[in-house]
C-alpha cells in the first residue's frame, strides 16, 4: 500500500454566504498538497454527502457562519453513515460558540475550528490525522 | 498647491537635513520593520511634506463643502445641522422578537433602523423549505408573509423614522411589504422613507446571495429604481454596498472601485433599460461602505469616493443635478477586523472605526457590538455600540468641523492614490465590458479571494498584526454572555406560516402569482404586481419561486 495525496472537500452548507474562510483555506490545501474539491455555497447536507461520496474524498471540512452548524453538521455526518461512508472523516468550523463544542464531537464531528485558527494548525491537523492509503 | 515655490524649495533644503537625521538615527536605532503599509497592504512612506501634494489645485480638487468635486463632503453645513443617523442593523428571531429590540434602540437615542434578515428570507425561501432547515431567524429576523412585517413594524411610526432593509434578490419583495404596511396604516407612499440594499452586483461578487443570474437580477433592480422614482420619492432604491466586499477579503481600493463600477452599471441599466433621465434617480442612490481598522486609509477611501462619484456622475453620465453628483453613504464597521479571543477588545476596534467614518464624513453609522464574532448581540453589546456613536457624537468634538483632516499632506496624498488606484481598477471593469461581464469571467471574485488569501498569510507569518490573535495572546478568554436563537423560533414561525396559509385567500394569491410571471415575462415593472401579491398574503418565496422559474438560478461557482 503506498500514500498518495489527501483529497478533501470544502463545503458549505446550508444558506450562508460567508465563504471567505472556507475559500482561504481551500487555497491553502492546495497550496499544501491536497487534492480540493470546493463546492461553492448553499449547498445541501445531501448534496454534500453525495458529492464527498462521489468524489471520493478523505475529508470533508464544513463551514458555517449563520448560526446553523447544529442542525447541519450533524446532517452531514448521518448521511454519511447511512451510506456507509463514515471513513470519511468530517470537520467543520466557523462561528461556533464553544457551548455547542460537545454536542458536535457527539454528533461525530472530529475537530472544529475557530476565527484565529492558523492556517498551519488546520493543515497540520489533517496531515496528522488523515492516513490515505491506495 | 497652495505653496509659493520659495517654500518647496526651502523645504528641499530642510528635508535633506531631516534625511541626514533619520540616517543617522537609524543606524542607531533600527526601524522596527522594514515596509509599513496599511491593512490592504499600501505603502505608507514615512513622512509626507507639501512635495507629495504639489500639483493640486484647491478648487478643483479640494474645495468647500456642497461644492463640487465634494470631498469635504454634501452638506455645506457638515454635522452641525444633524449629526449622522445612528443606525444599528438588528434582526433575530420572530417578528416580535425584532420589533421589542427596535423599540429598545429608539428609546435609547437611535434615529433610523436598519433591518436584519434570517437567510432564508434572504435567499426567498419559506421557513419550511427544505432548503431553510435550522435557519430560522439565526441571523436575522425571519419574515414570510405581510403579517410577520406588520408585527415587525407595530409602533414604529413609518412616515417618521426612516429604515434600512438588507435584502437583494427578494428586495421586490419585502418592498412591496413595506409599500403595504405603509398603506394599512393610512400613510402615502410618498411619505415613507428608508433604504432597500438591492445591489445584487455585490452578491455574486462577495455576498453570495443570490437567486437569479446577473444579467434579470439588475432587470429586477431596475424595476424598483423606476418604481421608487415615481411612487416613493423619499426611498433610496439602491444602497451600492462596498461593506460585504471587503468583508470577503477585499483591500480598501478593491472595495472603493468595485462598488463605484457596480453603480456605474445601476446607473447605465436605468438609464437603457427604463429610459430614464440621469437625474431622475441618481439622487436616490445611496452607498454603503466598510470603516475597517486602518484609520487613515479608511478615511481617505470616503473621501476619493465621493469625488470619484461626482466627476463620473458630472461628466461620463451628464448629470446636471448636484444632488446626483453627491454620493451618500451609511458606513458599518469592519466585522472582519473583530476578534473572538479577548472580545471586550472589541470595543475599542470598533470606537476607533466609528471615528474614521465619522471624520470620512458618512451619512449614517452602524457600530458592531463586542460579541458579533461569537453571536448576534446581546441588549448590552448593542447599548454600548450605539454610546460609542453617541460619545463620538457629543463628546470628542470630532464632529464640530467639517473634513478636519483636509490639507494634510499625508490625507491628502493617500486620498490621491487611492483615487487613481480606483480609475485603473474602473477602466480595466470598462475593457472587459463592464461588471456584469467581469463577474462572469470571475474578475472581481478572484481579485478579492488574491487578496483575502494574502492577508490571512500574512497574519500567520506576523507579517501583519491582531492583538490576541498572534501578539499579546492571553490563555484564558474573560467569557461574555451570548444571546442564543432558540431552535423553538423555527417551529413557531412555521406554525404561523401555515396559519397564514390556511385563512387567506388562495384564489386570489394563485391570480397575483401568475400576474407576476407575466410581468417577468414581457418584461414589465413588476413592482405594482409584487405590492397586490403580498397583500393577497403571498409568501416571499411564492414570488421568488416565480423568478427563479422564469429567469433561472444562479449557482456558486465556487471560485477560490
Amino acid at each position: 500500500m503506498t500514500e498518495r495525496k489527501i483529497r478533501i472537500m470544502v463545503a458549505k452548507p446550508g444558506l450562508d454566504g460567508h465563504d471567505r474562510g472556507a475559500r482561504v483555506l481551500a487555497r491553502c490545501f492546495r497550496d499544501a498538497g491536497f487534492e480540493v474539491i470546493y463546492t461553492g455555497c448553499h449547498q445541501t447536507p445531501a448534496q454534500i454527502a453525495a458529492s464527498a461520496m462521489q468524489e471520493d474524498v478523505d475529508v470533508v471540512g464544513l463551514s458555517c457562519l449563520s448560526g446553523a452548524h447544529r442542525y447541519l453538521f450533524p446532517q452531514v455526518v448521518q448521511l454519511l453513515r447511512e451510506k456507509g461512508a463514515d471513513d470519511i472523516t468530517v470537520i467543520g468550523g466557523g462561528i461556533i460558540p464553544e457551548q455547542d463544542f460537545q454536542k458536535l464531537y457527539d454528533a461525530g464531528i472530529k475537530a472544529i475550528f475557530t476565527p484565529g485558527s492558523t492556517l498551519d494548525s488546520i493543515v497540520d491537523w489533517v496531515k496528522k490525522n488523515i492516513k490515505p492509503v491506495e | 498647491m497652495y505653496y509659493a515655490k520659495e517654500v518647496l524649495s526651502q523645504s528641499g533644503e530642510l528635508r535633506k537635513k531631516w534625511e541626514d537625521e533619520v540616517r543617522r538615527v537609524v543606524s542607531k536605532v533600527p526601524d522596527q520593520k522594514e515596509r509599513w503599509s496599511t491593512v490592504s497592504d499600501l505603502e505608507i512612506k514615512r513622512l509626507y511634506t507639501p512635495e507629495d501634494i504639489k500639483g493640486m489645485d484647491f478648487e478643483r480638487d479640494i474645495g468647500y463643502p456642497g461644492q463640487f468635486p465634494y470631498l469635504r463632503g454634501n452638506q455645506a453645513t457638515g454635522y452641525r445641522g444633524r449629526y449622522w443617523t445612528f443606525r444599528m442593523f438588528s434582526g433575530m428571531g420572530s417578528a416580535e422578537d425584532t420589533n421589542k429590540r427596535w423599540h429598545m434602540l429608539l428609546r435609547e437615542g437611535q434615529t433610523g433602523l436598519s433591518t436584519a434578515f434570517d437567510f432564508p428570507t434572504l435567499m426567498g425561501y419559506d421557513t419550511d423549505s427544505p432548503k431553510a432547515r435550522g435557519e430560522c431567524g439565526k441571523c436575522g429576523v425571519a419574515i414570510d408573509t405581510l403579517e410577520d412585517f406588520l408585527m415587525l413594524v407595530d409602533g414604529i411610526p413609518l412616515d417618521q423614522v426612516t429604515t434600512s432593509m438588507t435584502i437583494n434578490p427578494p428586495a421586490s419583495v419585502l418592498w412591496a411589504m413595506y409599500c403595504a404596511a405603509a398603506e394599512i396604516k393610512g400613510i402615502p407612499l410618498n411619505k415613507i422613507g428608508g433604504t432597500i440594499q438591492n445591489d445584487m452586483l455585490k452578491e455574486f461578487i462577495a455576498q453570495k446571495t443570490f437567486m437569479c443570474p446577473p444579467e434579470p437580477s439588475v432587470k429586477i433592480v431596475s424595476d424598483t429604481v423606476e418604481f421608487g422614482t415615481k411612487y416613493v420619492p423619499k426611498w433610496n432604491t439602491i444602497s451600492i454596498s462596498g461593506y460585504h466586499i471587503r468583508e470577503a477579503g477585499s483591500t480598501a481600493v478593491q472595495e472603493l472601485a468595485f462598488t463605484l463600477r457596480d453603480g456605474m452599471e445601476y446607473v447605465e441599466d436605468a438609464i437603457n433599460r427604463k429610459g430614464l433621465n440621469v437625474d431622475e434617480f441618481a439622487p436616490r442612490f445611496s452607498f454603503f461602505f466598510n470603516s475597517h481598522i486602518d484609520f487613515f486609509e479608511e478615511i481617505c477611501k470616503m473621501r476619493a469616493a465621493r469625488r470619484i462619484w461626482a466627476k463620473v456622475m458630472r461628466d461620463r453620465y451628464k448629470a446636471r443635478d448636484p444632488r446626483s453628483w453627491w454620493m451618500r453613504f451609511h458606513t458599518q464597521t469592519a466585522g472582519c477586523s473583530l476578534t473572538a479571543q479577548q472580545p471586550y477588545n472589541n470595543v475599542v476596534r470598533t470606537a476607533i472605526e466609528a471615528l474614521a467614518a465619522v471624520l470620512g464624513g458618512t451619512q449614517s453609522l452602524h457600530t458592531n457590538s463586542l460579541d458579533e464574532v461569537l453571536c448576534l448581540p446581546s441588549d448590552q453589546a448593542v447599548q454600548i455600540a450605539l454610546r460609542t456613536q453617541q460619545i463620538i457624537a457629543e463628546e470628542t468634538g470630532a464632529a464640530s468641523t467639517i473634513d478636519p483632516l483636509a490639507g494634510s499632506y499625508f490625507v491628502e496624498a493617500l486620498t490621491n492614490e487611492m483615487e487613481e488606484a480606483a480609475w485603473d481598477y474602473i477602466q480595466k471593469i470598462d475593457e472587459m465590458g463592464g461588471m456584469v461581464a467581469a463577474i462572469e469571467k470571475g474578475y472581481p471574485q478572484l481579485e478579492i479571494a488574491d487578496a483575502a488569501y494574502k492577508f490571512q498569510r500574512q497574519i500567520d507569518a506576523n507579517e501583519k498584526i491582531m492583538i490576541g490573535i498572534n501578539k499579546y495572546v492571553s490563555g484564558e478568554d474573560t467569557p461574555i454572555p451570548l444571546l442564543e436563537i432558540d431552535d423553538r423560533v423555527e417551529l413557531e414561525q412555521m406554525e404561523r406560516l401555515n396559519a397564514v396559509r390556511r385563512k387567506r385567500d388562495n384564489k386570489a394569491v394563485k391570480k397575483s402569482l401568475e400576474d407576476i410571471k407575466n410581468a417577468c415575462k414581457k418584461g414589465e415593472n413588476v413592482m405594482p404586481y409584487c405590492i397586490d401579491a403580498v397583500k393577497n398574503l403571498a409568501s416571499v418565496q411564492e414570488v421568488c419561486d416565480i423568478y427563479r422559474e422564469v429567469y433561472g438560478e444562479y449557482r456558486d461557482p465556487g471560485l477560490y
